[in-house]
């Protein structure tokens, strides 16, 4: 199909990528992008990072088009439904367009503070967005007093550590044992301690917030901790995950859960009577989909690097017929920069149930760690060392066995894989103390 | 005499693929920066003025991580 129209809802970084690979892939007729912010497609990493730390401007984050893609930009609309019948999105204004196939790339939203917990104060803040970024820094320019982050994932460690470098005092509660336990693991995640520790971030691990205080104005003043404590604030990130925008699907007949909106390898969505929705296709951090290279194992990646490759697949699978559809099995990748260093893995690091540091020291914050799955290796960690990956994502592609073996002139002389402590393995309590 | 317009730069590093070789930092000092010694940050909309050094940093990025481009049109009427 190379005529007719094509809706892309969701203007960020998938949508935009997925909007020149159609061109791309030949695709001559009308395309609409439509996005709930009113602005140009934007890249979200710097805006825990150097947008909050004052060094970036947010609106030198714009992304470029790489191509022209003559298209109709539909921005400050929110899509709220969509009507598969008759082939309509339903826009917040009340317009309803028009589709002969659609591409689905809402992504996420920031998981807000939970509404049990009450009303959030005047100074508890989300980060997501442009406008998110722009408050919070206005509001960490402010003199706080301190400031709390609730949620030691990638986003408060990175959040934490902007303030740092502003020299804000910082107080971080995390429910697992050590910062990034739940993307790295809490074995390999100890040296994430040290991290906080010298850059004076007031680290509460295993710790939650039970309530956000406020003053008779609604100013926000102080959190009561679950180890009973409580810390004077002035200003609170909640930084626990993000959640699938997905709430204008709902009666749609589209398969959602509480992980995304499911789709194939091929990006091709499901129905609720797990039909291929005709003429409708995901991408990016809204999807969840079998990744082939796993066994299928459905996942969801809140990455950079998958939007951008999910948006072609999806572009290219939308233009072409049955016989020539590309299957989506990127190797995953993410990265994270925070106190000064920089951290990047490859393939499902939560996949595994054992690592292994194959390379460097955990102490010296430069070093690998390998991920393994019973026998075979599923993921990698470079910590400081952003150059070996490459020969691991080979490894792993070629679903080589773990440990790998690898001979490593800096492999450390101890090096008996243990429990990469996910919640589904326990962790190694003596790992790296 | 028919002058064009301005064409604005827009750019883009891919964090993955960037292997902190720093080859961008030297080319393009003002938009290109290092925050420690391995986290690469950038200004996405550096200014017209410094594209050949723009240039001239993606064409020296070992990795290859750099992209040009434009900004979206998101104005463009059809």
């Amino acid at each position: 199909m190379n005529t007719g129209h094509i809706v892309v809802v969701g203007a960020s970084l998938a949508g935009l990528r997925a909007a020149e690979a159609l061109r791309d892939e030949g695709f001559t007729g009308q395309l609409t992008l439509i996005g709930d912010e009113p602005y140009p497609p934007y890249d979200r990493p710097p805006l825990s990072k150097a947008v909050l730390s004052g060094r970036l401007n947010e609106a030198h984050t714009e992304l470029p088009q790489l191509r022209t893609i003559d298209a109709r930009w539909l921005l400050g609309v929110a899509a709220t439904g969509l009507d598969r019948p008759h082939q309509q999105v339903i826009l917040a204004d009340g317009r309803r367009i028009d589709f002969d196939k659609l591409l689905i790339a809402t992504g996420t939203r920031a998981r807000p503070w939970p509404v049990a917990a009450g009303i959030a104060p005047r100074g508890v803040h989300l980060l997501r967005g442009r406008d998110d970024a722009a408050k919070l820094h206005a509001a960490l320019q402010a003199d706080p007093r301190r400031v709390l982050v609730i949620g030691g994932g990638f986003t408060g460690s990175e959040v934490a550590s902007s303030c740092r470098d502003l020299g804000l005092a910082v107080t971080l509660t995390h429910r697992g044992v050590a910062p990034l336990s739940g993307a790295l693991g809490a074995t390999v995640a100890h040296f994430t301690l040290g991290l906080h520790r010298d850059a004076g971030v007031d680290l509460r691990i295993a710790t939650t917030v039970d309530t956000l205080d406020s003053d008779q104005t609604g100013q926000l003043r102080r959190a009561r901790l679950s180890d009973g404590s409580a810390v004077d604030i002035d200003v609170a990130v909640v930084a626990l995950g993000a959640v699938s925008n997905i709430d204008w699907l709902a009666g749609s007949g589209l398969l959602t859960d509480h992980h995304g909106l499911r789709c194939d390898a091929f990006c091709r969505v499901y129905t609720t009577e797990g039909e291929f929705a005709d003429a409708i296709y995901a991408a990016g951090d809204v999807a969840y989909w079998p990744h082939p290279l796993y066994h299928d194992r459905l996942v969801r990646l809140e990455h950079w690097g998958n939007a951008v490759e999910q948006a072609r697949v999806a572009a290219h699978n939308m233009v072409h017929d049955s016989g020539e559809l590309r299957v989506h099995d990127q190797l995953p990748s993410f990265w994270s920069n925070q106190f000064g260093v920089n951290v990047k893995a490859i393939g499902l690091p939560a996949a595994a149930d054992q690592v292994v540091i194959t390379q460097g020291s955990p102490a010296e914050r430069k070093f690998v760690a390998a991920y393994g799955q019973k026998d075979r290796l599923v993921g990698a960690l470079a910590v400081n060392s952003p150059r070996v990956l490459d020969g691991y994502a080979a490894l792993i592609q070629a679903r080589a066995p773990f440990p790998p073996m690898l001979n490593a002139p800096d492999a450390p002389t101890d090096h008996d894989p243990l429990p990469a402590g996910f919640p589904h393995t326990p962790a190694s309590a003596t790992a790296h103390p | 005499m028919i002058t064009k317009p301005p064409v604005q730069l827009r750019i883009v590093v891919d964090l993955n693929r960037c292997q902190s070789y720093g080859q961008c930092v030297f080319a393009a000092p003002t938009v290109f920066q290092f925050h420690g010694e391995e986290s690469l940050e950038y200004d996405y909309a550096p200014g017209e003025h410094v594209r050949t050094e723009v240039e001239r940093a993606a064409a020296a990025c070992p990795a290859q991580a750099i992209t040009l481009g434009t900004p979206a049109a998101t104005k463009a009427s059809r």
